[in-house]
């Protein structure tokens, strides 16, 4: 071989090599998460919280001031229905079909207590405006009224006795009246002597459904006594609640009106149809120089594919939730500054933390259901393609386990350890560890667990999997040691804040030296796991962290927020590192920041130190810190701009943030220990093909 | 062209429950071609008069014994001869009523087939494959049968030939899938066995049909897949090895029918000569999916000459005696005529030439395919076939002799006589079968009107072009016969009619149509139907002003068809009209309506430009503001070929506008009137290519579209490379 040949062959070589940024992909889509539908909502103007509630019993809670950021999950119960909600200042109480009403314990994120309102299923609840009564709507036809103690709730006493079920209510802001919608009629009652002193008939619908009972499924008590109704014949009805008379009547759909909502200054109400639209009426005067006012119907929104059961109106916008299982805010334009972030439609469908958990070492897949959980060994490929291709798939991802929760709790976190060889969830009243050998064939509980470990917030084994770190109370964190008989406590990790609020993330460093927890409080604490000692708490920023994670190298913290920043944090020097501050100088791009879903992962390339692997819904992003940050101007999305140069030029115009679309609706993008990339999709279409026909369906009472 | 003439119902049949079988045994000919014998499936044997549609006489066996094979005619002893229960020969005379008193035979095996034909004599055919002349059969009828075929070996078809020299019995035979042919000749006996090749995918013969010709026996023989093969084989045997082994049989694929969907179950091929077999069963190529139908199709040309619906369910049974097919279809046996002239590559492609009748009764000086072809073969046979022919023209019944008569009339009797004579011929008989005397009929009226400048008859004339069975080749001086006597109507009607009016006429008459004045066009009468489509066009140029003058369009239109004599004062009216020169109507209603004929008419660029330089300028500039007026109307109103009328085509009026612009583009340049028309063509030109510029635009990005849209299903599971850069 002559010396050219050589230098030929040297350089062939090196091309057969893979490229820096070439990846091997497994696209999984056989996660079949399914959200269930919307079923009540209510918004606390003065804490900008949505709390929502779904048809499995799971209560969300939603920070409007912080970008929508769903900030707490407060898991289902089997039997728990929930129907309505109600906020009392920063209490939140739930009541439903299983005739109960619950208060939440929104620091520990379950429910406090319940108490049985003895009148069977409850309908609707509904508390005055100075937050000491509780009204309850119930099947046997009374309104129960409690009253609203510190600790708890006491029932008060029944308001008079109707014939036929209580389906609304609504108090008259001046809470001396209660307004109450039934079948085919709406009451209204004197709270103080608990008299009904008007009744108000709700017409029937035309033609066949004349003969059935007309349900006024919401009502609205406005301040000037207007009572607003809709009812299952289609209609919103404007009544004058001083005289009882029926003022106005807008037939809005074929189907049922089933929510209403009005916006605080009661000049503008919503109504949400089983057409899936929400149509609004304004209270303005119809003609230019009148003095008058009155109820107008103005526009009519179609976000939703099916019934839309929930409607909260905020300041700005108008939100919405129903069957099709998407929380949609829809911001009123003559409200917010026009082609801002506020004026953007945001559409939340997939939910804002992991369900997914995966084993880097052992290549296998946990996914999360509310009922149990399932273990995947991902497929095996063999072949090398270039980018774009698909390899063919050698082994089949393979179901290896579907262990079902016990007990009537959804399960709430779980976690999988990077060796395949521990499984741990927990629900709010219980926790479980498993032992899986036997290439994960054979799955044993380990019985034996310290009396101190009875429930987890969030879920975290140690790299080497030595240990388990659990989220208790108060943000502490429980740590465990594994072993094969028994597990031992070992240490309550708390932070010096003394937080009440829950920890939902969880990262221990590659290394096993640390820990960083975050809380709903903002707070970011980093424990040395070596001493046992809360290490440092990152300076507290006013967005929620969505992501945090440690570089296995530099032992930098790296925390994305919930308003799209990312800070980086010397865990050795206690500061934020150099290139945090240039970023934080120059500023995120502009299009980084106009995005709409939360970043829910942050992972780190060993290959490379320099680079951060990030994804939200609708792609990932690998941050390569060795290359300049994006200007202002730069073009931001540039990848299909780089693969069409010629990679001399390419070094010219690329920046630090590379960002791929190819894959949608992420539940998960993980890095194997073989560099190969984990992307777990929920396609959107796969959930909604799984809803049911989007046509009215037959109700109670209907 | 070969012709079916209308059948007849020869008697009603009884057919099988499940409508398998027809009920019918065999029609097997009698003493002459007006006569069979047909035998039914159980025990009746009836005689019929063919063209009376009668029955002469009836014979039943008793009840309890069968007829197992069809009955035949001797026509040397007149005698009848039948075979029932298998085993029993009968033979009788016409004259015997009983069949139970008449002669019968017990033979000791089971008889397939008794065959007869004339010239011959009767031969038996035993099912295990011997065959005995009648006569020595008789003679010792307990004589021992020899076996023939092997065991599982089925006789499924069975004839007689007779030849100059030789009596032929063939039969073939099934054996396990496989198929032979039996060739036993008789005195002296030999037996050759021959092998059919098989069909893929396995497929049985439906039906198999001989003949000798040349010393050769023809075979053909359809299978379900709608082949139909030719074998021939020498009726002299081969030499001292004959039947010992079975030898293959060479064959040839002589047509592959169209079969549709699925493959044939009942149907049967016939030869009637050598170009032309008669088949049943088998779908009409432009008729849909039903097998129904009885055609005739010729071998040489791989054509269809002519096709009948059989009206119910034909059996796949089908005889022919003379010039008669007899078909069992439904619940009747029909009896079907038919005709066919000696095939020809003129006749084949509708330039036969019979203006002079004398020719056409001299078949032999056309060039026959059939001589072209096998020129050596076709010598010995030559006398035979035309004997046959003349046979057949006798036999032919009455029409013809008619038109032969009509014919002898046109070239003497005075106009009137002769109008009413043809009217009366086209009226009375259907004109299926009028199609070759249709030409005739044409080609003589043209000469004699050529001949004699007195004597001319449009209607007839007319009437024989709306029958369609004319052609120009057919008849080639018509179209120039109607322009010399300004027929018009007949011009239209001819450009109408016929598909192969050469470019040379066309122009001809383009010629004619464009120098006539508007005041003698609307004299003409033309054909309703376009006159109604121009009228419609016209009315929208002026229906809004009518409107403005408190006319609706349709008294107009009233009053047009009431003016129609006073043409040529609307036509000032019209020059009087302020609209632009472009959105009036150039030539009047009836001059319109003949260049819309012209325009529709089929031609091809390269032999029409040189005709179309001969037009004068003058010509051209009228022509071509005509085309731009229904460019003009087709492109504003939208204005498709509503209602179906007839009407020419935008890409036709397009093409005619083009060819004339090659044709006469320096001439038109040079002429100052035709300035402003050319420069109206060239922005419609500009208009088109733009719009077509932008169509192609849009279908770019459709196109892009739609690969964008292709994107590939990702499935539940795969491995991506992917590259960040």
């Amino acid at each position: 071989m002559t010396k050219k040949q050589r230098k030929f062959s040297d350089r062939k070589e090196k091309k057969t090599e893979v490229k820096m940024g070439e990846f091997k992909v497994h696209r999984v889509r056989f996660f079949d998460y399914m959200p269930t539908a919307i079923r009540a909502m209510a918004f606390n103007s003065r804490t900008e919280r949505l709390a929502l509630a779904r048809a499995d019993g799971a209560l969300e809670i939603f920070n409007f001031a912080d970008n929508y950021f769903q900030e707490k999950v407060i898991p289902g119960q089997d039997g728990r229905a929930v129907e309505a909600l109600c906020w009392v200042g920063q209490r939140l109480f739930s009541a439903g079909l299983n005739g109960e009403i619950t208060e939440y314990d929104l620091e520990n994120l379950r429910p406090r207590y319940t108490v049985e309102a003895y009148g069977g299923p409850i309908w609707t609840i509904s508390s005055n405006s100075h937050g000491t009564l509780l009204a309850v709507g119930c099947e046997d036809g009374t309104v129960k009224m409690f009253e609203i103690l510190e600790e708890r709730i006491q029932f008060q006493r029944n308001l008079d006795r109707q014939k036929g079920r209580i389906i609304s209510l609504s108090w008259h802001p001046s809470g001396t009246l209660i307004a109450a919608g039934m079948m085919d009629m709406i009451r209204i009652f004197d709270a103080e002597t608990g008299r009904a002193t008007h009744r108000l008939l709700v017409e029937r619908g035309v033609g066949a459904s004349k003969s059935k009972e007309v349900v006024v499924w919401s009502i609205v008590f406005l301040s000037d006594h207007t009572i607003v109704s809709g009812d299952s014949a289609g209609k919103v009805q404007i009544w004058d609640g001083v005289t009882g008379t029926l003022v106005r009547t807008h037939l809005v759909t074929k189907w049922d009106v089933l929510a209403l909502s009005v916006s605080k200054d009661e000049s503008s109400l919503v109504a949400g149809t089983s057409e899936g639209t929400v149509v609004q009426f304004q209270f303005i005067s119809s003609t230019v120089d009148q003095q008058d006012k009155e109820w107008v119907r103005t526009r009519t929104f179609k976000n939703h594919s099916h019934d839309v059961r929930a409607l909260a109106h905020t300041e700005t916008a108008v939100v919405s939730g129903g069957m099709d299982t998407q929380l949609v805010v829809r911001p009123l334009l003559e409200k917010v500054e026009k082609n801002t972030q506020e004026s953007a439609l945001r559409k939340m469908t997939l939910p804002h933390r992991s369900l997914v958990c995966c084993a880097k070492k052992a290549g296998l897949l946990l996914f999360q259901f509310p009922d149990h959980l399932e273990l995947w060994r991902l497929g095996e490929s063999d072949g090398h393609g270039k980018p774009g291709d698909s390899l063919p798939v050698k082994r089949k991802p393979e179901k290896l386990i579907q262990l079902k929760r016990k007990g009537e709790d959804h399960i709430c976190c779980s976690a999988l350890s990077p060796c395949g060889g521990w499984l741990a969830y927990s629900t709010v009243t219980s926790f479980r560890l498993y032992r899986l050998q036997n290439n994960n064939i054979s799955v044993t509980k380990v019985s034996k667990l310290p009396k101190d470990l009875r429930w987890a917030h969030q879920l975290c084994f140690s790299p080497d999997s030595s240990k388990l770190f659990a989220s208790s109370s108060h943000s502490s964190v429980i740590v465990i040691a594994l072993n094969q008989p028994e597990c031992k406590y070992l240490h309550t990790l708390k932070p010096k804040s003394g937080s009440r609020q829950p920890v939902h993330l969880l990262f221990a460093s590659e290394d096993g030296k640390w820990l960083a927890t975050a809380n709903a409080d903002c707070e970011i604490h980093v424990y040395n796991l070596d001493k046992l000692k809360l290490h440092c708490t990152v300076p507290v920023y006013s967005s929620c962290p969505t992501a945090i994670a440690i570089h296995p190298t530099t032992s930098n913290l790296v925390a994305v927020h919930a308003d799209q920043q990312i800070f980086e944090f010397s865990l050795v020097q206690k500061e934020y590192t150099e290139w945090s501050r240039k970023l934080q100088k120059q500023g995120l791009h502009s299009l980084w920041l106009e995005r709409d879903t939360p970043i829910t992962r942050v992972a780190f390339n060993p290959k490379n130190p320099a680079h951060i692997i990030l994804h939200d819904m609708f792609m990932f992003c690998i941050i390569d810190q060795s290359l300049p940050l994006p200007e202002a101007k730069t073009p931001f999305y540039n990848q299909i701009t780089l693969r069409s140069l010629p990679e001399p030029q390419r070094l010219v115009h690329s920046h630090a943030f590379k960002i791929c679309k190819n894959f949608q609706h992420l539940m998960c993008v993980s890095l194997l220990e073989d560099h190969s990339l984990v992307v777990v999709e929920r396609p959107l279409l796969n959930i909604m093909s799984q809803l049911p026909a989007p046509v009215r369906q037959k109700k109670f009472a209907t | 062209m070969a012709a079916l003439y209308e059948g007849y119902t020869l008697c009603g049949l009884a057919p099988a429950q499940n409508l398998l079988s027809s009920g019918i045994q065999g029609v097997e000919a009698e003493r002459d071609s007006d006569h069979v014998v047909v035998t039914d499936s159980t025990r009746s044997v009836t005689l019929y008069k063919v063209s009376d549609q009668k029955p002469l006489s009836s014979w039943t066996v008793k009840q309890g014994q069968t007829l197992t094979c069809s009955a035949v005619y001797n026509s040397q002893t007149k005698e009848y001869v039948a075979v029932s229960d298998g085993k029993v020969i009968r033979i009788w005379k016409e004259e015997e009523i009983l069949l139970d008193k008449a002669f019968k035979a017990t033979v000791s095996s089971d008889v397939c087939r008794v065959h007869c034909v004339a010239g011959g004599e009767p031969v038996v055919l035993f099912q295990r494959g011997a065959v005995r002349l009648l006569d020595s059969l008789l003679s010792a009828p307990q004589q021992p049968i020899e076996e023939v075929l092997a065991q599982e070996e089925v006789i499924r078809w069975s004839t007689n030939i007779v030849t100059e020299s030789q009596q032929v019995v063939i039969f073939t035979t099934e054996q396990k899938g496989d198929h032979f042919l039996y060739l036993q000749r008789l005195n002296p006996n030999t037996l050759q066995r021959y092998r059919l090749e098989r069909e893929d995918p396995g497929l049985s013969p439906l039906s198999f049909s001989a003949s000798c010709k040349d010393r050769h026996i023809r075979l053909l023989y359809l299978y379900p897949n709608g082949h139909v093969y030719q074998s021939l084989v020498p009726v002299r045997g081969l030499g001292a090895d004959e039947g010992a082994q079975a030898l293959l049989m060479p064959r040839s694929l002589l047509l592959a029918l169209p079969i549709g969907e699925g493959l044939l179950e009942a149907a049967s091929a016939q030869v009637l000569d050598d170009a032309h077999v008669a088949v049943v069963g088998v779908p009409h190529p432009s008729a849909g999916a039903g097998k129904d139908f009885l055609c005739i199709w010729n071998t040489n040309f791989q054509t269809l000459q002519a096709g009948k619906e059989m009206a119910g369910k034909v059996y796949g049974q089908l005889w022919r005696y003379s010039n008669k097919l007899f078909i069992p279809h439904g619940k009747t046996l029909s009896v079907i005529p038919y005709e066919w002239p000696k095939s020809s590559l003129a006749s084949a492609l509708g330039k036969l030439r019979q203006a002079k009748t004398e020719e056409s009764k001299a078949p032999t000086s056309v060039p026959s395919w059939n001589n072209i072809l096998h020129e050596e073969k076709a010598h010995p046979s030559r006398t035979v076939e035309t004997r046959k022919t003349r046979t057949n023209r006798k036999s032919q019944s009455a029409p013809s002799l008619t038109n032969d008569h009509i014919l002898e009339l046109i070239k003497t009797a005075p106009v009137e006589e002769v109008q009413k004579k043809v009217e009366v011929l086209l009226s009375r008989t259907d004109v299926q079968g009028l199609q070759p005397s249709v030409g005739q009929l044409a080609s003589t009226l043209v000469s004699r009107s050529l001949d004699d400048p007195a004597f001319y008859t449009p209607s007839s004339l007319a009437q024989l072009v709306h029958t369609r069975c004319l052609c120009h080749s057919v008849c080639p001086d018509l179209v120039l016969l109607a322009l010399e006597r300004k027929d018009y109507f007949l011009c239209q009607l001819c450009l109408q009619f016929f598909p192969d009016i050469p470019e040379a006429v066309t122009c001809a008459c383009l010629k004619a149509f464009i120098s006539m004045s508007d005041v003698d066009a609307e004299k003409v009468s033309v054909e309703p139907d376009s006159v109604s489509f121009m009228e419609s066009l016209m009315a929208r140029e002026r229906g809004p002003r009518g409107l403005q003058n408190g006319f609706s369009p349709a008294s107009t239109e009233v009053d047009r068809s009431d003016g129609l004599g006073v043409g040529g004062t609307r036509a000032e009216d019209k020059e009087k009209a302020s609209t632009p020169t472009e959105q009036i109507c150039p030539v009047g209603l009836h001059k319109a309506v003949l260049l819309n004929e012209i325009l529709q008419t089929a031609y091809s660029d390269s032999f029409l430009l040189p005709h179309l330089k001969d037009l004068s300028s003058q010509h051209v500039l009228l022509f071509l503001q005509y085309l731009q007026f229904l460019y003009l109307k087709y492109s504003q109103d939208a204005f498709p070929q509503m209602h179906g009328l007839r009407s020419p085509s935008l890409t036709q009026i397009m093409d005619w506008v083009c060819l004339l612009l090659d044709a006469h583009f320096t001439v038109l340049v040079m002429t100052p009137e035709a300035k402003g028309l050319l420069l109206n063509l060239h922005s419609f030109v500009k208009s088109q290519v733009r719009l077509v510029s932008e169509l192609g635009k849009i279908e770019g990005s459709l196109q892009e579209l739609n690969k964008m849209k292709v994107k590939k299903d990702v499935g539940q599971y795969s491995i991506e490379v992917i590259e960040l850069f």
